[in-house]
């Protein structure tokens, strides 16, 4: 079928020649970038600096923009504004077919009519590289994600797990530069959600390919990537090392949405914070991301691992309303005169309707202006 | 459970055997009847032979023509936005709903050797004879493709629509051009749709008679083969046309089925619809131009009857309208005893069959959707059957067994009477009906019609709040189809009708033949009318039944 309409012969057909070579990773640069729907702003002056080799996870609800800064990069949209660089080279105006970027598709965007084997040659097709060649680079390929005995299947034959992997696959046979990917593990059930993270990090290291990716869900992102960016409503909050984004939250919008956290008032002291509850104040140190050096009205983040509870004089006095085994931990709900704290400890004994006192055991506490 | 779902089926299907089974039986067995002697006759017989032949080619070119159409028209329509495209989308369907003969007559009085069109382009090059006469095989596959492409256009609009747009974005994102992109990954997923519209404008093609009829000029189709065989009583050979073209259509409809599985996929991501704007100022002019031209070609057939409906019979000999204007036509349709009557059969008997449709094709799908018993699938055959059956080879089945009473060999006497052509509208519409029910059937969850009866609902009080309420939409979509199939049929009526019922459709033949042209478009007008009341009465209905399912 192909022979006739000249397609079996790459030669005959202009193959389009990306503009971008593949080699090594290469530094990506976002500069002010703007993109509008109808009036209302889906991006907003989003300026990031993803280094070669790094693993970014752009993370947000859904509406923060964050696919629409996915397919701006991969050149499916246009930003209205500011400019996207590659290695310094600007490739804001560059369309996707010739960005030479591999993309991994929130649901993977199988071609349902072609092989597993040739759905991941099908880049190479696009490149003229010959049919043999095709086959055994698409074979290693495959082998590399573990699916080198599925080569010859449909994809609609495989697995959801499985056909991630050959998405993957699909994606880095040519070798990108840069790696997208959009909700790569949305579609898996929890379980293998879970065995897919690890994988996919330990594929993405020894790639050594720079890579962004969409997620919203904060597990992922933490689990897989390097440093995270934290969208909400088209701006950036915040972006670090998850850890950073997890213990020093710059803002109290990333402090809710990264982790659980109770925010609870607290008077800045500049070394440490005062925070009363039920009549009691406790005293703690504290960490600031925002880098003032004092805030006039703050708020604690309180994490539950860092509360526990006891029978003694100190800390809040309040009383146990719910309790949860989870294994390691125990997760308690106490109520301290109308705050509701939330504390994971190995304490088991703690029964319903005890009353207890809460005290803080780690620290520093991260403050955020209220 | 099961077995008095059977006790249900059984009268159903005891029906079914007799009224469309039998008759196909007959046919072949008449055509087998004297040892062969039939096939032989048909088998010498150059004219036989040359109309199979001309039947298969112009069918497969009717398919490739409407492809030519509909494929670019849907692609336009779906993928693009310029000026005129809401427009453009609304009358993309019109000739869908031009009954079969008076797109023909459309044709004729436009394009016809006389026709408006034909004599304006004469006129305007000074040219001595008409620049083209519409006769032949071309005529015929011209008309085809403007009745037809509609089937291709709303297939392959429908998997544009539903196509996952992150399909051709991961050809791009991989470094594919855009002719590339379309060859290798929509054209292929489209391959479904397309068999699906290839396959209607087959059959279509196949049972075609009034395209042929009107403009074939002396050419020998097996439809026209089959109605001259049997006005000269040589029914045998009439029976052996009838299963070669039955045959034919069958084979087509292996052929694209076929094709149609082999490449069917589901696609499971969602896609994003994109339109995408023609902003640059040069191809918007154009896009605004080309929409206004084919706007028009589709809208002409229509307004042409329109015009001449309001002409005065036999006035308009070789001007390029119709010089003479009147309301005559629509008062007389009125109240000349002469002229009414076909129009109160037209309505009365397909009321009845569509009645009887509904009746019928609400119980089937109900069986076969929600029930299981032994014979279901022979239900469900039977009851599509007649969608494969040329409307030719339907009325001549009956024909041959309904034509005397003899209960003895399972016949009773229609021929000749009132009843045979809602009989065989009635035929017509079972596939239509059915499928419509029972995709809507489908669409509800079956544990819901359990979880009623387990909320202690009576088996009547299930179906009135929950069965039937799912099968409205079908019904409602599959009845109006039928109905409208029914108000336009010419095929069958052709062979069957009697002077006492005839319809519509065979009167404006006849007034066709004695020149009054003016009176065949108040009547073509007539069923256009009713065809745009049934579609609109439908919308009103399904919109009704959307809010109730709301509330």
């Amino acid at each position: 079928m192909d022979a006739p309409l000249g397609l079996g012969n790459p030669q005959q057909q202009q193959a389009i020649v990306p503009a971008i070579e593949p080699g090594s990773p290469a530094s990506l640069t976002l500069d002010k970038v703007t993109r509008r729907f109808a009036g209302q702003l889906a991006v907003h002056e989003l300026s990031l600096e993803i280094n070669a080799g790094e693993l970014l996870a752009l993370v947000g609800a859904s509406g923060s923009g964050k696919t629409t800064t996915l397919r701006m990069v991969a050149g499916y949209e246009a930003p209205d504004s500011g400019s996207i660089r590659l290695d310094g080279r600007d490739i804001t105006a560059l369309p996707p077919e010739r960005r030479g970027f591999g993309m991994v598709f929130q649901h993977y965007a199988l071609f349902p009519h072609l092989s597993v084997q040739d759905n991941v040659g099908f880049g190479l097709e696009a490149r003229g590289i010959n049919a043999t060649e095709r086959r055994a680079r698409a074979l290693q390929a495959l082998e590399n994600v573990g699916l080198g005995s599925k080569a010859g299947r449909q994809v609609q034959a495989l697995s959801g797990g499985e056909q991630q992997r050959v998405a993957m696959a699909r994606a880095m046979v040519i070798q990108p530069r840069v790696l997208l990917l959009d909700e790569p593990l949305s579609n898996l059930d929890p379980t293998l959600r879970e065995e897919m993270r690890t994988e996919l990090r330990a594929t993405l290291q020894r790639a050594a390919v720079t890579a962004l990716f969409v997620t919203h869900d904060q597990e992922d992102a933490f689990a897989i990537a390097d440093r995270v960016a934290l969208l909400e409503h088209g701006k950036l909050l915040q972006h670090g090392t998850p850890e950073q984004l997890y213990d020093r939250p710059a803002s109290r919008a990333v402090a809710e949405f990264i982790g659980r956290s109770v925010l609870v008032p607290a008077e800045d002291r500049g070394t440490h914070a005062r925070i009363t509850l039920g009549g009691v104040a406790q005293d703690v140190a504290v960490t600031r991301a925002g880098g003032e050096a004092m805030l006039t009205s703050a708020l604690a983040v309180i994490r539950p691992e860092m509360l526990d509870i006891g029978s003694g004089e100190s800390g809040w006095p309040g009383r146990i309303t719910a309790r949860r085994f989870a294994g390691a931990v125990m997760a308690y709900t106490v109520d301290v005169s109308g705050t509701s704290l939330e504390i994971l400890t190995p304490v088991r004994s703690g029964a319903v309707g005890d009353a207890v006192r809460v005290s803080v055991q780690r620290e520093p506490v991260a403050l955020v202006s209220a | 459970m099961s077995r008095r779902s059977l006790l249900f089926a059984l009268p159903i299907i005891a029906l079914l055997v007799w009224i469309v089974a039998f008759p196909n039986v007959a046919v072949i067995a008449g055509s087998l009847a004297g040892g062969g002697e039939h096939w032989m006759e048909f088998l010498r017989s150059p004219s036989d032979r040359e109309a199979l032949w001309t039947s298969l080619w112009i069918s497969v070119a009717s398919v490739v023509a409407s492809i030519g159409v509909g494929l670019p028209l849907a692609f336009l329509l779906q993928r693009a936005d310029f000026p005129g495209r809401k427009v453009l989308s609304a009358v993309a369907t019109l000739p869908a709903a031009l009954p079969p003969l008076v797109g023909v007559i459309a044709f004729l009085f436009l394009y016809g050797e006389s026709g408006a069109l034909t004599r304006t382009v004469q006129l305007a090059l000074g040219l001595e004879k008409a620049p083209w006469a519409l006769s032949g095989p071309w005529a015929i596959v011209f008309v085809h493709a403007y009745t037809m492409y509609v089937y291709v256009y709303l297939f392959v609009s429908a998997a544009l629509e539903n196509f996952d747009s992150s399909l051709d974005e991961a050809a791009r994102g991989l470094g594919h051009g855009p002719i590339r992109r379309f060859m290798r990954i929509t054209l292929p997923l489209l391959t479904p749709a397309l068999a699906g519209g290839a396959l209607l404008v087959f059959m279509s093609s196949l049972g075609s008679f009034s395209a042929p009829y009107v403009f074939g000029g002396g050419l020998r189709v097996l439809s026209t083969q089959i109605i001259n065989s049997k006005l000269n009583d040589a029914m045998g050979v009439a029976f052996v046309e009838t299963t070669v073209l039955a045959l034919s259509a069958v084979a087509g409809l292996l052929l694209l089925r076929w094709l149609e599985g082999r490449r069917q996929y589901t696609i499971t991501s969602k896609g994003r619809a994109i339109r995408v704007p023609i902003r640059s100022r040069g191809a918007r002019i154009a896009a605004i131009v080309m929409s206004t031209i084919v706007v028009t070609i589709l809208v002409l057939p229509h307004g042409m009857v329109l015009l001449t409906a309001f002409a005065v019979d036999g006035a308009w000999t070789t001007q390029v309208l119709p010089p003479e204007y009147t309301l005559d036509n629509f008062r007389r349709l009125i109240t000349d005893p002469q002229l009414l009557p076909p129009i109160r059969n037209t309505i009365v008997m397909a009321l009845l069959a569509t009645a009887a449709n509904v009746a019928i094709c609400f119980v089937i799908g109900y069986l076969t959707v929600l029930r299981k018993f032994n014979g279901r699938k022979v239900l469900e055959i039977l009851a599509v059957l007649p969608w494969t059956i040329p409307p030719t080879a339907i009325a001549i089945g009956l024909a041959s067994t309904f034509d005397a009473f003899d209960p003895w060999h399972g016949k009773v006497l229609l021929v000749g009477t009132f009843w045979i052509l809602p009989l065989a509208y009635f035929i017509r519409g079972l596939p239509l009906v059915t499928s419509a029910v029972q995709s809507s059937l489908r669409q509800m969850e079956p544990s819901v019609e359990d979880a009623a009866r387990g909320l202690g609902a009576s088996w009547w009080l299930t179906m009135k709040r929950v069965v039937i309420p799912a099968a409205k939409p079908g019904l409602i979509a599959g009845a109006v189809l039928a109905a409208i199939t029914a108000i336009g049929e010419f095929v069958a009526t052709v062979l069957l009708f009697t002077l006492s019922n005839r319809t519509i459709s065979v009167e404006v033949l006849q007034q066709l033949r004695s020149q009054a042209f003016g009176t065949a478009s108040a009547y073509s007008v007539l069923l256009i009318l009713m065809t745009f009341v049934l579609t609109l009465g439908a919308r009103w209905l399904q919109g009704r039944a959307d809010r109730v399912v709301v509330v």
